[in-house]
């Protein structure tokens, strides 16, 4: 059976719109209200609060913790922290993605790690030989995602201590108005945002707060379908849409790796071993054949192809997941994953998979698009990613910016 | 004094189309000069803090179709644009009631079948009908109006893609666009529906910025131009700039200026320098004069015509068409502080009505009662409100917790019995204060600041001849051909190198922005470019 998450009491009754989707096992809103457009409006506007706590959770800790975490991730984890966040995949043997996550370093051996699939077993197998308890508390803790321009100013006026200088892909532990939280400055929005941690138990009094004191600030519950525009924009690439698990793919031709899915950055490869640490080397040694690329569509292409019809252009008001052919000079180069018309750029993105070297920044491609039932091909330009990316996103006024992901 | 400005273009009137203009012009590597008079940019499309952490859009109040190619073409989000969802449309009724137009289409038709299941039916074949109709009138609204008594291959060639455009209709569709050219919004809709406020609430799309009521013919036209937003679906050219209308024009001067133009504040031009039936500079006031090859106006024809140029410089026939030019202001505008939300009788408590639109229409007939106090000199003692709580969209409009309410308001005739003073402007607030009170009776107690705008104070603060919002009438006989005047609706004018690129000309009226890329286009058409 679904189960709601901690927050599932209240948000219940504000799911207007009974659109209700599942997420990891949980059933989770894709829009409270009829239509979405406040919700994606308060994302990028003001602020949105995501009840993100179907995500599962898993802590590390022992003497090895540090270690299996670098035994699994791409990113060195040496580098990282106490109180640094990082954004991770990780692979199989053979260097293809599994899943992809953020590791939390609460402490010198203490981790969180975060992920969209049960890792679980995953972790176990890798552990073997380690001194680490590993201990799921996925339905112990509940999470919001508060992203948008003014999620630090709700959060400044309502959290002990100073979280304003909390710093991109930082944590904390704090309280909330009485209530005990791990903020993290991170999210899947591409913008200024927070994530909270807290225990199931005070999930409602957390929400309670941030909903109320959030009011003047112009605050909104979000659903997915926000949520799944939001990270177009931002160039996120979303599990089982974007790319399959390389321990679900059927077939070989389905899996990628990091560099194919433009994670390449998040590859440390001379760094302690790693699993998928020596395909990933031979890939880097003779480059990936994929890219994982932003492509905008171009408007006018779009236009003539429905004014044939005598049509004005139809763009999805939501991200669309249906995978389409990409060509270049009539040969079909790649396919893109994910199209979304931005309300905010207003452009119409995808992400895309493109055969190197069809990939490099500017290149002119045809898109597929179905009109009247009809197969037509618009034109459409790679373009750097992510599409929106604020400076507020990585700022912090009271000290300056320093680190990355 | 060197004729060498290094300038190619000057534009006079920081409005949105002339900033519009003078991006297209930069974007072709013209160097432009643009002189506003006032120390903003914006023209009527302004958000000033008028009172201390409030920010209101003092006059134009929401983004009216904002061209989806413009927003493109300049790249505005990047330069700072962000058009927000004004989802629904409230009219409060007199017994406590209301109409609701929800942005969700289910939600509205059960709110219409509660009124009249008849109308919740008409109000989809309504939408589907209009929907053809303003797709079949985009294409001309997009177009440069040819002289239909001209012989000329260019002129002749858009006649005929009009004719054209006329036969391409169905029948149903081309007997609704002439019941629409000529009958009046309250006729008309009357063929569709029963529901008094549905019908009052439609209606006064309309009359909007016009000196007519919804029973004078040629009012049913503007209804069309509501459903030009549902052609441009995703560009949601309709809805409200964050942080108000200014934020409108500042990103199209922050684009106009990535292309090379200057934008000189404070700069009054006082008159076009004429020579030789060219226009060759302008003088400011206080005499400084700047020389280019190209003058362009963005004010309004009356300014552009009468005020900047002598009356040798024009034919005598022009000259006249231009002083018959109907520009007469019909409306002012409210703008408020609160400390509170307005909480209306008929929808208690803080809800997501108070995110949209509320209209004060609850019959025809009020709409023209409102009419007839103007048609005799006075402002309407129950007048019209178009009302929108901007700081519920985008809270930086005022402080934590507190509210601005912007409130479009007609009638108030320019021409008023006896002329406006501080006295009648304080009264003409009051009438608006008061009226809205009835239905949201917490108001009175919530003001913390008052901005009453009449007419005149609209001509006086931003240069809008008689305070009309759309630089003259948008009544048949002042659109398309005829804007603002026979033989001269395609940006040009009989003075060489002076061009007009203001809401004056085709298709105006409304931060649109059509006729600034249209003139900028022609200019360039002109230089070989």
């Amino acid at each position: 059976m679904l189960r709601g998450t901690p927050f599932h009491e209240r948000t219940a009754p504000l799911c207007e719109a009974s659109d209700w989707r599942r997420w990891g096992g949980c059933v989770a809103a894709g829009a409270y209200e009829l239509t979405h457009e406040h919700e994606y409006a308060a994302i990028r506007g003001t602020a949105g609060i995501i009840d993100v706590s179907p995500l599962f959770k898993y802590r590390v800790t022992g003497p090895d913790s540090a270690r299996l975490m670098d035994r699994m991730i791409t990113r060195d984890v040496s580098t990282c922290d106490v109180g640094q966040v990082l954004y991770t995949p990780w692979c199989d043997p053979a260097g293809k993605v599994r899943d992809d996550g953020t590791v939390h370093r609460l402490g010198e051996h203490d981790f969180l790690l975060t992920s969209a699939e049960p890792n679980l077993l995953w972790m176990h197998d890798n552990a073997t030989g380690l001194d680490v308890t590993i201990r799921e508390e996925t339905e112990e803790v509940g999470a919001l995602a508060l992203q948008g321009p003014a999620s630090r100013e709700i959060l400044r006026g309502i959290t002990e201590g100073a979280v304003e200088d909390l710093r991109f892909f930082r944590t904390m532990d704090t309280s909330i108005r009485g209530v005990p939280v791990r903020i993290s400055r991170t999210g899947y929005t591409g913008d200024l945002g927070y994530e909270i941690w807290v225990g199931a138990g005070d999930a409602l009094a957390l929400w309670d707060t941030l909903i109320e004191h959030g009011e003047t600030f112009g605050v909104a519950p979000a659903g997915l379908i926000a949520l799944d525009m939001v990270r177009v924009e931002a160039g996120l690439i979303l599990i089982d849409v974007d790319y399959v698990p390389a321990h679900r793919a059927v077939i070989e031709d389905r899996k990628s790796s990091p560099f194919e899915l433009g994670l390449g950055w998040t590859v440390k490869l001379d760094t302690a071993p790693f699993v998928g640490q020596a395909a990933l080397v031979a890939e880097k040694a003779r480059g990936p054949e994929w890219e994982f690329c932003g492509l905008v569509v171009d408007w006018e292409s779009l236009e003539s192809a429905y004014q044939e019809f005598g049509l004005p252009p139809q763009v999805p008001g939501s991200t669309v997941r249906d995978s389409v052919p990409l060509y270049r000079d009539g040969a079909q180069v790649g396919y893109a994953t994910s199209r979304c018309w931005s309300p905010a750029l207003k452009r119409f993105l995808a992400l895309a998979h493109l055969r190197v070297p069809h990939s490099s920044l500017g290149t002119h491609l045809e898109i597929e698009v179905t009109v009247e039932h009809r197969r037509r091909r618009a034109t459409a330009t790679v373009a750097r990613t992510p599409f929106f990316d604020p400076p507020r996103k990585r700022e912090t006024p009271a000290s300056p910016t320093r680190g990355a992901a | 004094m060197s004729r060498d400005s290094g300038y190619d273009a000057i534009i006079v009137g920081g409005g949105h189309n002339g900033l519009i203009t003078a991006a297209y012009l930069g974007r072709a590597g013209l160097r432009c000069l643009v002189l506003e008079r006032r120390h903003l940019v914006g023209g009527a499309a302004v958000t000033e803090e008028v009172n201390p952490g409030f920010k209101y859009s003092v006059a134009s109040y929401v983004v009216s179709l904002l061209r989806p190619e413009i927003i493109r073409d300049l790249d505005l989000p990047r330069h700072g644009l962000e058009i927000l969802p004004l989802e629904s449309t409230v009219t409060p009724l007199p017994d406590g009631d209301y109409l609701g137009r929800w942005a969700d289409h289910d939600r509205t038709r059960r709110e219409l079948y509660r009124h009249s299941p008849r109308d919740a039916e008409a109000y989809d074949d309504f939408g589907t009908l209009m929907f053809q109709l303003a797709w079949a009138v985009k294409p001309i609204l997009a177009m440069v109006p040819p002289d239909p008594l001209s012989m000329s291959p260019r002129d002749l060639k858009a006649m005929l893609r009009l004719g054209k455009h006329a036969r391409d209709l169905g029948e149903k569709q081309f007997n609704a666009l002439y019941k629409l050219m000529t009958m009046s919004s309250a006729d008309f809709l009357d063929e569709w529906f029963e529901f008094e406020p549905l019908k009052a609430t439609m209606s006064a799309s309309g009359i909007i910025g016009t000196f007519l009521g919804p029973r004078s013919p040629g009012t049913a036209y503007v209804l069309l131009h509501h459903y030009m937003g549902e052609i441009d679906g995703v560009f949601r050219a309709w809805g409200m700039a964050k942080g108000g209308n200014g934020a409108v024009s500042e990103s199209i001067a922050s684009a106009a200026r990535e292309h090379g133009a200057d934008i000189r504040l404070e700069a009054s031009v006082d008159r076009v320098i004429v020579r030789g039936g060219r226009a060759v500079g302008v003088a400011l006031e206080g005499g400084e004069e700047i020389y280019a090859k190209t003058i362009v106006s963005g004010v309004d024809p009356k300014v552009t015509f009468t005020r900047l140029l002598e009356e040798s410089d024009l034919p005598t026939d022009f000259a006249e068409a231009i002083r018959r030019f109907r520009i007469r202001g019909s409306s002012g505008k409210v703008n408020l502080s609160l400390s509170e939300l307005p909480d209306f009788t008929c929808l208690p408590g803080r809800g997501p009505h108070h995110r949209g639109a509320f209209s004060i229409s609850p019959s025809i007939d009020y709409l023209e009662r409102a009419y007839d106090d103007a048609k005799y000199g006075e402002f309407s003692r129950q007048p019209y409100m178009d009302i929108i709580i901007p700081s519920m969209i985008d809270p930086g409009m005022a402080p934590p917790g507190k509210h601005v309410m912007s409130i479009f308001v007609q009638y108030a005739p320019f021409d008023l019995n006896g002329g406006w003073n501080d006295a009648k402007r304080e009264a003409f607030g009051d009438a608006v204060v008061n009226t809205l009170a009835e239905y949201a009776p917490n108001l009175k107690e919530a003001i913390l600041h008052r901005q009453v705008m009449t007419p005149l104070d609209m001509q006086e603060v931003m240069g809008l001849t008689e305070g009309n919002i759309f630089h003259g009438e948008l009544s048949l006989h002042q659109l398309f051909f005829y804007r603002p005047a026979p033989a001269w609706s395609n940006y040009r004018t009989p003075v060489k190198s002076y061009y007009q690129c203001g809401s004056g000309t085709h298709p105006g009226g409304g931060v649109c922005g059509a006729s600034g890329r249209l003139a900028a286009l022609e200019i360039l058409k002109d230089l070989g470019r």
